[in-house]
């Protein structure tokens, strides 16, 4: 078991090592970015406002419910929403989405390359095909991801301003000085650290699953199936790990 | 010119190519034999260097492919041009993308000079009006005369074909047997052709090696088959079973 577990951790860091070759012609692999970025980009914003916004209307509604002292000022409620949101709900919850959405199409698209000859036929043709299937697919996540996790911060806080406001459990001054009381921009670097490493994660271990799919349509399923537990396993591994070194 | 010498494959402890002796002309059609299983696709998957033999030597035009550095290798490779079994065209891209790849990647053409080309190729291969197509939205039949039209895209010295008929009626099959026949004549590539039908080894097979369980059973061409049929009971096996696939 363990022994199998470095043999799979070697052939990824030598997957990872391919990538590193010139492209064979900037323009190409540029272009290929672009695409990628607006894949990931574009596409995934639908389900990241989606999520953040109740994720966040959810957390004011439900800090409400446990604040149960006089004592205790409404504006902490936007403070715990902002707070929560910039550190934990917003990168993590976001990167858990992404690993379902975005993790299975990686796979799924270049395990259907793979079984269909098409990665062999880029070899054939002398093109590195880790890099040039791979590669623009994980800098673009790495671009990409760390401004939907801004974008998601922003609607969660939104989202509960709103909850806060309709549900009359707070004003919105009172929410706005509750967010702005406590805010550090270390926390929002922290947060960006975690998208940034959580999107590399993602794309590269779905990479990687994709690249080396085995058998037919099944095969294709199950490395989709793999890049998303993976991914979220490791999304959650890391987020622990990213805390007890960062904070 | 493609020589082979002592290619020997294994997969951990099966060993699927024996000591595979063979020299391949240009401008000639060298047809690949055998049941399936008895190492055709290894042995072209070897050749294309999609697989590593442990032992041999393969050579294009003197240069062996297994001892060459990262960039040499490459540069061979861009002689090359596949026809894969199941076409491998991308399925994201049209027809003339798909064509315009290799083009794109490897040739310092400008957009029109690509066009040019891509029209070029497909008019050799005798499609028109399909350039802005997707590869689902065209026949099988279509498909490997796109398959055709990128391999011979860029300038290329070696053409491989895996199945080139497999899953085509036998009309189609005959037309992709003249066209890969026409080309390989007309540019004087070494084509190399994995196939079981018969009809393919006798309409165009200059060159036929017959492999049995992973060992080179027999060689000659397609004059001589008839008499190797009456002499080696495998090949006649061989030769019988495929006609009633």
């Amino acid at each position: 078991m363990n022994l199998k577990f470095f043999y799979y951790f070697g052939h990824y860091l030598l997957f990872m090592k391919s990538m590193l070759a010139r492209p064979e012609r900037t323009n190409v692999f540029f272009k290929r970015l672009m695409d990628e970025m607006y894949k990931i980009g574009i596409g995934s914003l639908p389900i990241i406002a989606i999520t953040s916004l109740f994720i966040g209307a959810v957390t004011t509604v439900q800090t409400a419910y446990q604040l149960v002292s006089g004592l205790i000022a409404k504006s902490v409620i936007g403070t715990i929403v902002s707070d929560s949101t910039m550190l934990e709900l917003g990168p993590t919850i976001s990167c858990l989405v992404l690993s379902g959405k975005v993790g299975a199409h990686i796979a799924s698209e270049i395990g259907n390359m793979r079984i269909s000859e098409q990665i062999d036929a880029l070899d054939v043709m002398g093109i590195n095909a880790p890099g040039y299937l791979a590669l623009p697919k994980i800098l673009a996540g790495m671009i990409m991801i760390p401004i939907l996790n801004i974008i998601a911060i922003t609607l969660s806080i939104y989202g509960g301003y709103v909850a806060g406001e309709l549900s009359g459990i707070l004003t919105h001054e009172e929410f706005i000085t509750g967010a702005r009381s406590t805010f550090k921009g270390f926390t929002l670097f922290f947060s960006t650290v975690k998208a940034f490493t959580f999107a590399f994660l993602i794309t590269s271990v779905s990479s990687y699953q994709g690249f080396y799919t085995t058998g037919g349509a099944l095969g294709v399923g199950e490395s989709s199936t793999r890049a998303v537990v993976y991914s979220s396993v490791l999304v959650l591994f890391f987020d622990y790990i990213l805390a007890e070194i960062l904070l | 010119m493609i020589e082979l010498k002592n290619v020997n494959k294994s997969f951990g402890d099966k060993q699927v190519l024996f000591n595979i002796d063979a020299t391949f002309l240009s401008g000639s059609n060298n047809l690949i034999i055998g049941a399936s299983g008895g190492g055709k696709s290894v042995l072209m998957k070897c050749m294309v260097g999609l697989e590593q033999p442990e032992i041999g030597t393969i050579s294009f035009d003197g240069r062996n492919i297994l001892e060459l550095e990262n960039q040499d290798l490459r540069d061979v490779r861009r002689e090359i041009g596949m026809l894969f079994q199941g076409t491998a065209l991308f399925d994201s891209l049209t027809v003339e993308q798909n064509i315009a790849f290799p083009l794109e990647m490897f040739s310092k053409m400008s957009p029109s000079e690509r066009m040019d080309r891509v029209n070029f190729c497909l008019k050799r291969v005798n499609l028109e009006n399909v350039n802005t197509k997707y590869p689902s939205e065209i026949s099988g039949g279509m498909k490997k005369r796109v398959g055709i039209a990128r391999a011979i895209a860029l300038d290329i010295k070696y053409l491989f074909c895996d199945e080139p008929n497999s899953g085509l009626d036998p009309i189609t099959s005959r037309l992709i047997d003249e066209l890969i026949n026409e080309i390989t004549k007309e540019y004087g590539i070494t084509n190399v052709i994995n196939s079981h039908d018969m009809k393919t080894v006798f309409d165009i097979g200059d060159h036929i090696l017959f492999l049995y369980k992973g060992q080179k059973w027999w060689e000659g061409n397609r004059s001589e088959l008839p008499h190797a049929q009456k002499e080696i009971k495998e090949l006649d096996s061989f030769i019988k079973a495929s006609y009633f696939e």
